[in-house]
C-alpha cells in the first residue's frame, strides 16, 4: 500500500459518497401548498423577522440611515426586523433561492416579495407557507380588486406589497424634450443611452401595446415574437445600452442612461435621491403596464407568526400611506388615501398611488395575461436569447 | 518554488536535528498525518463539489416541471455548451489572452524597477501594488464603472478629443479587457518581482563584463532568470481572467461582450432549467483551461515551476 494508493482511494471514496448524496430534488406531489409540511414555528422564542425586498421599495431616512416605519414596527412589537434589498429581478432571485427551498434549507429570510406571475410559480411549487388570515386583522383592508387574484384565490398565501406601472422614464434636463411614445425613445441623440427592464412582461407588454396588441388577453406566439423582434433590433442597433433588473437605477444615476422603460415609483425615489426634479415618469400614449408584487413566507421560514405580524402591520392605513408617500407606488390598502390627506394632500390625488378606474381605462393601462407553463417556458427562453442570457 | 524554499532555508541558521532513529515506517505515518488536514479540505471542498457538478452536468430536465431535474447521462448538455456558446468560449480566451498580454507589458517594467531601481521607494511601491487588495474586487470594478461613465472624466475627455467613436466606454470590449487587466495586474507583478528580486546581481554584472550591451544582457541573462515568475504570473492572470464574469457583467454589454462566466451565471440564475448546461459549461471551461495550461507548461515551463 503506497501513499498514492491511499490518497487515490480516499478520493474515490469521497467521490462515491458525493454521488450517492446528490440526487436532485423531485417535483412536488399533488395537493398544493396545503399538502406541504410546515416547519416548526419559533416566533415565540426568536423575536426576529427577515425580509427580502426590491430596491427603492420602503420609506428610507437618508440621515438616520434607517427605515422609519420598520423602526416603528420594531419598537411596537419587539420583533427585530431586518430588511435587505435582495431582489433585483424575479428570475435571478427565484433561481438563486429555489434550489435551497426545494431541498428544505433555510434561506435566512422570512418574507420575500415576487411579482404576480412568479408568485404563481412559488405557490404552485409549494415553496411558500399558507397565511393565517384570522391572525391578521388588518389584512382585510386589501383593495377589493386584489382580493381574489387568479394565482391565489382568497389570498391564502400572499398579500400584495405594492402595485405599479411600467412606462417611460427620463431626465428632461438631459433629453431636452418630452418623451411621449416608445418611438420617441429610438431617437439618434438617445442612441446607446436607453435602459430597458429585464422583466419581459413589462418591456414587451409596452412594446405590444405600441404595436396595437392587448397584452392582457388572447395574444399568441406571433404577437409575442413581433414584440421580441423590436427589442432585438434596438439592442442590435445600439439604441438599448443594457437590459437590467432593478439595478437600471444605477445607470440612470451615473448618467450612462438618460431614458428607458422603468417602474413608476422608482423615478420619484430617484428624484429625491439625486435631488433632481427633472426625472419624469410617463405612461406612453399607446398605454402602460400594471403589475403587483406580493409578500410571501418561504416554506423553510421558522418565523411564520412574526412574518404575519409584519405583513399585518403594513396593512394599517396610516402605515401604508407613509410608505406610499415615499415609494410612490400604487397602494393596495383601503383607507390609505384618507390617511394620505393628512400627510400630503397633493399625493392623495396622485394617480400613481391611488389610480381611479377611469384613469386606468383612459390611459389604456393593462396587466400582462397569465401564461400557461408551456408558454412561460417558451417565451422566457426566447427572451433570454434576445437579452444575451 | 523549490528555489525559494531552498533560499530561505539556506539563509536561516540551521539547527540540524539528526533524523529520529525510528526508521522509515514511523516517518511515513508522519507524512500521512501532515497530509490529512489538507487532504480532507480538498476532499470536502474540491473533490466532492466537483463530482456533484459533474453529475449535474449530465442531468436532464423533468418533463413538465421546469426547474426540476432527474439523474441521467445526458451528453447533449455538452453539445449545447459547445455549439450554442462557442462564441463565448472564444471571447473568454481572447479577452483573457489580451488582459494577460497587457498585464505583462505593464508589470514587467514595474517589477524590474521595483527589484533593481527603486531603492528606498521599494516598499512604497510594493504597498501601492498590494493596497487594492484591501478593497473588495467587486467594489473596485463598480468604481471603474463610475470612472468610465459617460459623464465621467475619462469619457468626456476622449469625447472632447474625438477619440471615442461609439460615444461611450462602458459596455464595450475595451472596458472589459481594461477591467480584467487592472484586476489581475498584481498577480502578474508579484511573481515577476519575486523572481527578479532573488536573481543574483553578480550574474547580470558578469554579462556586462563579457562585453554584452544592456539589451543583450537583459535578453540572455535577466529575462531567462525571471522566466519562472513570468510563467507563474501569466498563469495566475490568464486562468482567473478566463473564468471571470464580474468585469464583463459590470463593464460589458448584454450580448456582444459576454464571456463564458456570464452565460454560466445566467444559465444558473436567469434561465429556468439551465443548471445542467451551466454545469456542462463550467466543466468544459475547466477542461479547456487545463489543456492549455498543460501545453503551456510543457512548452515554456521550467523545473522550478513544477
Amino acid at each position: 500500500m503506497t501513499r498514492r494508493n491511499v490518497l487515490g482511494g480516499a478520493l474515490l471514496g469521497g467521490a462515491a459518497a458525493a454521488l450517492s448524496a446528490c440526487a436532485p430534488p423531485a417535483p412536488p406531489a399533488g395537493g398544493g401548498v396545503a399538502a406541504a409540511k410546515l416547519p416548526q414555528d419559533l416566533s415565540a422564542t426568536e423575536k426576529v423577522v427577515r425580509w427580502a425586498n426590491w430596491t427603492a421599495y420602503l420609506d428610507y431616512d437618508e440621515d438616520a440611515k434607517n427605515y422609519p416605519t420598520l423602526e416603528a414596527f420594531i419598537k411596537k412589537t419587539g420583533i427585530k426586523a431586518t430588511y435587505t434589498e435582495d431582489v433585483d429581478d424575479n428570475d435571478s432571485y427565484f433561481n438563486k433561492i429555489a434550489p435551497q427551498l426545494r431541498a428544505g434549507q433555510d434561506i435566512d429570510r422570512d418574507i420575500f416579495v415576487f411579482t404576480d406571475w412568479m408568485a404563481n410559480r412559488v405557490i404552485r411549487e409549494q415553496l411558500c407557507q399558507p397565511l393565517e388570515l384570522i391572525r391578521m386583522p388588518h389584512a382585510s383592508n386589501l383593495l377589493d380588486a386584489l382580493k381574489d387574484v387568479s394565482f391565489d384565490p382568497g389570498r391564502e398565501h400572499s398579500l400584495t406589497w405594492q402595485s405599479g406601472f411600467a412606462g417611460i422614464g427620463y431626465d428632461r434636463s438631459k433629453v431636452g424634450r418630452h418623451l411621449k411614445t416608445l418611438d420617441d425613445l429610438w431617437a439618434p441623440d438617445l442612441k446607446g443611452r436607453i435602459v430597458v427592464l429585464s422583466e419581459f412582461r413589462d418591456t414587451l407588454g409596452l412594446i405590444m401595446l405600441s404595436q396595437g396588441v392587448d397584452p392582457s388577453q388572447g395574444f399568441g406566439k406571433q404577437q409575442f415574437e413581433a414584440a421580441t423582434a423590436e427589442i432585438d433590433k434596438r439592442i442590435a442597433d445600439g439604441y438599448i445600452r443594457r437590459v437590467k433588473g432593478n439595478s437600471y437605477l444605477e445607470d440612470l444615476k451615473s448618467g450612462n442612461a438618460v431614458a428607458g422603460i422603468v417602474w413608476s415609483g422608482d423615478l420619484f425615489v430617484l428624484r429625491a435621491e439625486t435631488e433632481n426634479d427633472h426625472w419624469q415618469f410617463q405612461i406612453p400614449e399607446s398605454g402602460g403596464m400594471l403589475w403587483s408584487d406580493n409578500m410571501m413566507i418561504p416554506i423553510t421560514s421558522t418565523h411564520r407568526k412574526n412574518a404575519m405580524t409584519l405583513m399585518d402591520y403594513y396593512y394599517q392605513p396610516d402605515v401604508a400611506a407613509t410608505v406610499a408617500a415615499y415609494v410612490n407606488y400604487v397602494c393596495p390598502v383601503q383607507g390609505a388615501q384618507a390617511e394620505m390627506e393628512k400627510i400630503d394632500p397633493e399625493l392623495a390625488k396622485s394617480p400613481f398611488i391611488f389610480p381611479s378606474a377611469a384613469y386606468l381605462k383612459d390611459n389604456n393601462i393593462k396587466g400582462f395575461r397569465a401564461l400557461t407553463p408551456q408558454e412561460d417556458a417558451e417565451y422566457s427562453a426566447a427572451w433570454a436569447k434576445v437579452v444575451g442570457n | 518554488m523549490t528555489v525559494a524554499s531552498a533560499h530561505v532555508a539556506g539563509g536561516g541558521t540551521t539547527h540540524a536535528d539528526p533524523a529520529p532513529a525510528g526508521g522509515a515506517r514511523k516517518r511515513s505515518w508522519t507524512a500521512y498525518l501532515l497530509l490529512l488536514p489538507g487532504g480532507l479540505w480538498l476532499l470536502l471542498f474540491f473533490v466532492i463539489p466537483l463530482v456533484q457538478l459533474f453529475t449535474v452536468s449530465l442531468q436532464s430536465g423533468f418533463p413538465g416541471y421546469p426547474g426540476y431535474y432527474y439523474r441521467d447521462v445526458n451528453i447533449g448538455n455538452y453539445g449545447t455548451a459547445l455549439t450554442e456558446f462557442a462564441g463565448h468560449f472564444g471571447r473568454s480566451l481572447l479577452y483573457a489572452g489580451l488582459a494577460t498580454f497587457f498585464a505583462f507589458i505593464l508589470a514587467y517594467p514595474l517589477a524590474y524597477a521595483m527589484a533593481f531601481k527603486a531603492g528606498k521607494w521599494r516598499n512604497v511601491m510594493m504597498i501601492c501594488v498590494i493596497a487594492p487588495f484591501f478593497t473588495s474586487f467587486i467594489l473596485r470594478t463598480i468604481a471603474w464603472r463610475q470612472i468610465l461613465a459617460d459623464d465621467g472624466p475619462v469619457a468626456s475627455t476622449l469625447k472632447f478629443l474625438h477619440l471615442l467613436p461609439g460615444g461611450h466606454i462602458t459596455e464595450t470590449w475595451m472596458a472589459v479587457v481594461a477591467g480584467l487587466t487592472y484586476n489581475f495586474l498584481p498577480f502578474m507583478v508579484l511573481p515577476i518581482y519575486a523572481s527578479l528580486e532573488r536573481a543574483d546581481a553578480r550574474v547580470i554584472e558578469a554579462g556586462g563584463d563579457l562585453y554584452a550591451n544592456g539589451f543583450t544582457t537583459f535578453r540572455t541573462v535577466t529575462l531567462p532568470m525571471s522566466m519562472p515568475g513570468v510563467i507563474a504570473g501569466t498563469l495566475l492572470t490568464f486562468i482567473p481572467a478566463a473564468g471571470d464574469y464580474v468585469n464583463a457583467d459590470l463593464l460589458g454589454s448584454d450580448r456582444s461582450t459576454k464571456m463564458v462566466g456570464n452565460v454560466i451565471e445566467s444559465q444558473f440564475f436567469k434561465v429556468l432549467g439551465g443548471f445542467p448546461v451551466a454545469a456542462a459549461l463550467s466543466f468544459t471551461l475547466m477542461a479547456l483551461i487545463l489543456a492549455m495550461v498543460f501545453l503551456y507548461i510543457r512548452r515554456f515551463g521550467t523545473e522550478e515551476l513544477l
